[in-house]
């Protein structure tokens, strides 16, 4: 052991980055870490509910490897990752051996992974210790992570509100301080919605761009794996770890992306054009949500770069397009969860125990209301004499989003909207509202369908309620570094009005557990 | 384009596997005729020589080598299955004659 300079509650709020830097230089050890970040879990997430699954033991073995090695010397030690003994948080869609792995569903509850997921692969080659699952919509499926069927997270600042969805886990966990960095999957905005509303970092990458493999599959076409961070540069050395070319995912792009975290260091936006999405601000978003987009608006504008407006017409059928293809996937990719070969099996409490009825009995009690939904919406898009009128409709809509996204860039470098309409929403109250739940990805949608690129940064609070304000940077595809480079830079600008992070603004959720037990 | 009724629900789900009761046939009706009037609109937007795009970011000619590569063993490939017998996974009757 060290001696501890640095106490457990600073430990635990240093970036990754810091963290990393730390390690390195000897101040803290790896088991340091992950034991502060495991008491943080076991202080707080009574509350907040952000993990379904610890995994102490692991972690902080891997963690004492990393400390063994660095203890020791030698090339082994040089050949250690900069991220090695960093502790991760991973989404629960995502395979592990040695974790359950659930979905956030009944339907999977107690299962095991027979096989990593790469991005797992990769963050155990790197040597990082991976703390936990973390909670989400069942299957992904939501945007306020109240479609799980462990209960619901709640938002670190308000626990009355929800995190966002599906990987409000993951965005609760990070803005809890119970993780420093997490996994998470973005599908319409599953990332950058929950970093929105949570006052944390979320990227999507491009489409590909981060391997697939070991990902429950909600919409394959869109689905993307990405970071979940407090920092821009943080995420930007994420995407690093896990992203690159996988042959078991045949649509892992070839070619790497260039770096992303040197682009994160670029500090200047001097002279690169960035445009405002005229569909994607104004009517429909809360006031306090457009003046903190309009305050980024004017930092960049200081800080040299030239704002322009760009005009994406076919958005406005984005959100209807978005919720053909993705059921229409869905209900195909989750044909799977049968009672067969894993998971759940439901046997019919009378009539004849076929296979056919075993089968109806089971995703009757494994699946919740909003998973039966989507795969009935599915089956009805994809059915003959519809099919047309709507999956092809939507296949099209997609082209004319591409098109759209293809003209603005051909005057940007990088768009900007708001990330979310809204701040955080008290819990329930869109939950018997569907359509209502589903106008929250109105802005992250687009780049799902395109498969380009976006960042979710914190932009300060609302006026209205003090509840966090995301801003959205999106990037053509395979130019992900001009995400990190204008991210870092509005981060930092904005830091130095707020006179540090955001988060730090946040309620302490361990202080205030302390007052309770002691007013009783 | 047709809106969705109780018995497009209840034909859908047998197609899709999942059992439902009539209550439960009856709220699933309500909510999807919203949300499928909802997203009607998508089949104006388009005109005839719009092509589809099914992939965002398409690769041709994805292949690799003709070779084994990681594979489970029968009791890896078991080890989550609700019931198995003989290293295979093992159901109820698949006809109706049980």
């Amino acid at each position: 052991m060290t001696e501890q300079n640095i106490s457990a509650d600073t430990l635990i709020r240093l970036s990754a980055a810091q963290l990393a830097e730390k390690l390195r230089a000897g101040e803290v050890t790896a088991v340091e870490a992950t034991q502060a970040y495991l008491d943080r879990i076991a202080a707080v997430d009574g509350k907040v509910n952000a993990f379904l699954h610890i995994n102490a033991e692991e972690a902080l073995a891997v963690a004492a490897e990393v400390d063994a090695i660095r203890a020791a010397g030698g090339a082994e030690a040089e050949a250690l990752h900069f991220l090695a003994g960093v502790p991760i948080a991973v989404k629960d869609l995502i395979v592990t051996i040695g974790q359950p792995t659930t979905a956030g569903s009944k339907i999977l509850e107690g299962w095991h992974s027979p096989y990593d997921a790469t991005v797992v692969e990769r963050l155990r080659a790197a040597k990082m210790p991976i703390l936990g699952k973390t909670n989400l919509d069942e299957f992904a499926m939501g945007s306020s992570t109240e479609h799980s069927a462990y209960g619901p997270t709640r938002n670190p600042w308000d626990l009355d509100r929800i995190p966002g969805g599906s990987g409000g886990g993951s965005a609760a966990a990070v803005a809890a301080f119970e993780a420093p960095l997490a996994l998470g999957t973005d599908t319409g905005g599953s990332i950058r919605q929950p970093g929105a509303v949570t006052g944390t970092v979320g990227v999507k990458p491009t489409y590909g761009s981060v391997s697939r493999y070991g990902a429950i599959a909600m919409a394959s076409s869109l689905d993307q794996i990405g970071p979940v961070t407090r920092t821009v540069l943080d995420s930007a050395l994420l995407h690093q770890v896990i992203g690159g070319h996988d042959p078991r995912d045949s649509t892992s792009l070839p070619d790497p992306l260039a770096d992303l975290v040197a682009a994160a260091k670029t500090g200047s936006v001097e002279g690169l054009r960035i445009g405002i999405i005229k569909e994607l601000h104004g009517e429909g978003y809360q006031a306090g949500v457009e003046n903190r987009f309009n305050d980024a608006l004017a930092l960049l504008k200081d800080a040299g770069a030239e704002i322009v407006e760009v005009s994406c017409p076919n958005f406005q059928y984005a959100l209807g397009a978005y919720y053909l293809i993705m059921p229409s996937e869905a209900s195909s990719n989750l044909a799977k969860f049968d009672g067969v070969r894993y998971g759940l099996r439901v046997l019919p409490e009378e009539g004849p125990m076929t296979i056919e009825r075993v089968m109806g009995a089971t995703r009757a009690a494994g699946f919740g209301d909003e998973v039966k939904r989507r795969i009935i919406l599915g089956t009805y898009a994809l059915s003959a004499g519809y099919y047309d009128a709507y999956y092809g409709s939507a296949q099209k809509v997609r082209t004319l989003v591409q098109r759209d996204f293809e003209a603005a860039f051909a005057q940007a470098d990088v768009l900007i909207s708001p990330t979310a309409p809204t701040t955080a929403f008290p819990l329930g109250e869109k939950l018997d509202d569907p359509l209502a739940m589903y106008l929250n990805d109105v802005a992250t949608i687009p780049a799902n369908l395109a498969g380009v690129p976006g960042l979710s940064l914190p932009g300060g609070l609302a006026d209205e309620d003090g509840l966090p304000v995301g801003i959205q940077l999106l990037a053509p595809a395979r130019e992900d570094a001009r995400l990190y480079r204008v991210g870092a830079v509005l981060e930092s600008l904005l830091e130095a009005k707020w006179g540090g992070p955001l988060l730090a603004q946040a309620p302490d959720l361990a202080a205030e557990s302390l007052e309770t037990q002691e007013a009783k | 384009m047709a809106a969705i009724n109780r018995d497009d629900v209840a034909h859908l789900a047998r197609l899709a596997h999942i059992e439902m009761s009539a209550e439960e046939l009856d709220r699933m009706a309500g909510e999807l005729a919203v949300i499928v009037d909802s997203v009607k609109s998508v089949s104006e937007a388009a005109g005839d020589d719009v092509p589809a795009t099914s992939h965002p970011i398409p690769l041709t000619n994805v292949f690799r080598e003709d070779v084994v590569g990681h594979t489970f063993t029968a009791e890896q490939a078991l080890s989550g299955a609700p019931d198995s017998d003989e290293n295979r996974f093992k159901v109820p009757a698949i006809l109706d004659e049980a």
